[in-house]
């Protein structure tokens, strides 16, 4: 069918966290631009399979841009050259025939290589099960509504609470540093009543637990907050730090 | 309770304060640095900048707050190699591919450069300046102002043989004249404007710090997590007028100014 696509594509291929990996060029031929980046390294990875290859390994699961389980660093860019999508809403039609595409996974020693373009993202796992969570004791369910949140703070709380752990912020970091994600996880909480309780124990927590799992250093250079898919802003940051500097130096918790 | 504050010292928001409070305060500091020495324009053969100069080494104050300016200095380079290594071995397979100018300007993805640039500057200027004022057996200057007249000061440089030449502000009655000895640094700043080499090295420096200072400044207080909307736009104003324009420009003219007009 003509408008269909020819490309070329460099990717990552490792086959385990020990092996030390190198990319391998791939042809991807007849891709439709209507394709996801994603039903493009399926045609690949059918072509690989009846040639009695190993198919490309890559993280997806919902395919809808809410899960946070596709990542891939697509020509030097997290989730590729679109604003605010995960790779699995990236089309084909963001790409020009002929185009070499390097697809790269996650780098960051704290998201170790599974195989090929899969990391391990656990230790954001480990960073939420240090803190980032509301204890609720058993009782009789509360009205709605008996806890007024003005709208603004709703809405922020909101807004922070849409991050899907992909690690995009991560990866496009120079420094591979986690604090938009942990930022993120801290504010949803930090910003609502019921997150008071715990609230400067939990910005300690997780924080000691993200240096713990030996993410990097925040430069505030912005990169992150550009490549999230769910553009969780940098004053998320700053409000973490708000709460671990008062927590450390203010509070005696 | 001072294992609390290692603690929180060496934990990552912990350095980025350290760097955010010492970055910030040599940003006070260039504030203050900068309109002090705008007396080298003063054309006065140097008298008003070696008044001024004697006092901000003599004066115990200024003196304590010298010292906290050689500290923060240090500590920000320190804890910056610090952090950098850190943030090297966060990422020990880096990417084949990098497109960071899309998502970052290129001043913030630069900060240990520019920093190392500034760092080489500034002990090129102290050894230059500060090390010769303290330690260099400079000349000393003698300036006789006319009580009667201001407008008439007889400029004399004293010999360098002469010994035992001490610091000295006095009225000398007899001849009506307002007496200043000083040590003439001006003329060393002087001396050293004149050579082009010296004024290249400033202008990149001040190129380097500007580009340093427009992420610098509101990168401290994003640290501080000093972001309210309220003024976040000053901030950023501040950032880029103040600290990346007009700061380093007029640091820039004063070699330049004595290099072609003086």
């Amino acid at each position: 069918m003509s408008g269909n696509m020819n490309l070329t594509l460099k990717v990552w291929r490792q086959k385990n966290a020990g092996d030390k990996g190198g990319f391998v060029t791939y042809k991807a031929e007849q891709i439709s631009p209507d394709m996801s980046f994603l039903e493009m390294l399926d045609v690949v990875n059918e072509g690989l399979v009846k040639k009695g290859e190993d198919p490309i390994y890559f993280d997806h699961d919902c395919r809808e841009g809410i899960c946070g389980m596709c990542s891939l660093y697509i020509n030097g860019r997290a989730h590729g050259p679109k604003r605010a999508i995960t790779t699995c809403q990236l089309h084909m039609r963001s790409f020009k025939d002929g185009e070499t595409i390097t697809i790269e996974p996650w780098r960051a020693a704290a998201f170790p290589v599974i195989k090929d373009l899969a990391v391990d993202r656990s230790s954001f796992d480990r960073i939420q099960q240090a803190g980032g969570y509301v204890s609720v004791n058993t009782g009789g369910v509360p009205d709605a509504n008996t806890i007024p949140i003005p709208k603004v703070i709703a809405d922020e709380a909101f807004n922070s609470a849409t991050c899907i752990q992909c690690g995009a912020c991560v990866a496009a970091c120079k420094n591979a540093s986690a604090m938009l994600f942990v930022s993120a996880k801290i504010s949803q909480l930090a910003l609502l009543p019921q997150g008071q309780a715990e609230r400067y124990q939990r910005v300690q927590a997780m924080v000691a637990q993200m240096d713990a799992e030996g993410f990097g250093n925040c430069t505030n250079t912005g990169a992150c907050e550009v490549e999230c898919p769910k553009e969780i802003s940098l004053t998320n940051i700053a409000r973490m730090n708000r709460d671990y500097f008062t927590s450390k130096f203010l509070k005696e918790e | 309770m001072g294992n609390h504050f290692a603690k929180t010292f060496s934990s990552s928001l912990g350095k980025k304060l350290i760097m955010s409070l010492t970055g910030l305060f040599m940003c006070l500091f260039l504030v203050v640095h900068l309109t002090g020495n705008l007396q080298l324009f003063k054309d006065d053969g140097g008298q008003a900048f070696n008044a001024y100069t004697y006092f901000m080494t003599h004066f115990w104050a200024v003196k304590i707050i010298s010292y906290i300016l050689y500290a923060s200095i240090i500590v920000h380079a320190i804890y910056a190699l610090v952090l950098t290594l850190n943030n090297k071995k966060a990422r020990t397979v880096g990417y084949a591919v990098y497109a960071g100018e899309k998502s970052s300007p290129w001043a913030s993805r630069n900060m240990g450069i520019l920093g190392t640039v500034l760092l080489i500057f500034i002990v090129v200027h102290m050894s230059n300046f500060w090390a010769q004022y303290h330690w260099g057996g400079l000349p000393y200057t003698r300036y006789e102002t006319e009580l009667q007249n201001p407008e008439n000061v007889t400029i004399t440089e004293l010999p360098v043989s002469t010994t035992e030449i001490m610091h000295s502000e006095y009225i000398d009655v007899q001849n009506g004249n307002q007496v200043l000895i000083a040590k003439d640094l001006y003329k060393v700043v002087y001396l050293s404007f004149k050579q082009w080499w010296y004024v290249t090295l400033y202008v990149i420096a001040m190129l380097a710090m500007s580009f340093h200072l427009v992420h610098g400044f509101k990168s401290g207080f994003q640290t501080l997590g000093l972001d309210h909307k309220r003024y976040l736009p000053i901030i950023k104003l501040l950032s880029v007028w103040l600290f990346g324009v007009l700061i380093p420009i007029g640091f820039a003219l004063m070699p330049l100014y004595i290099f072609f007009f003086k």
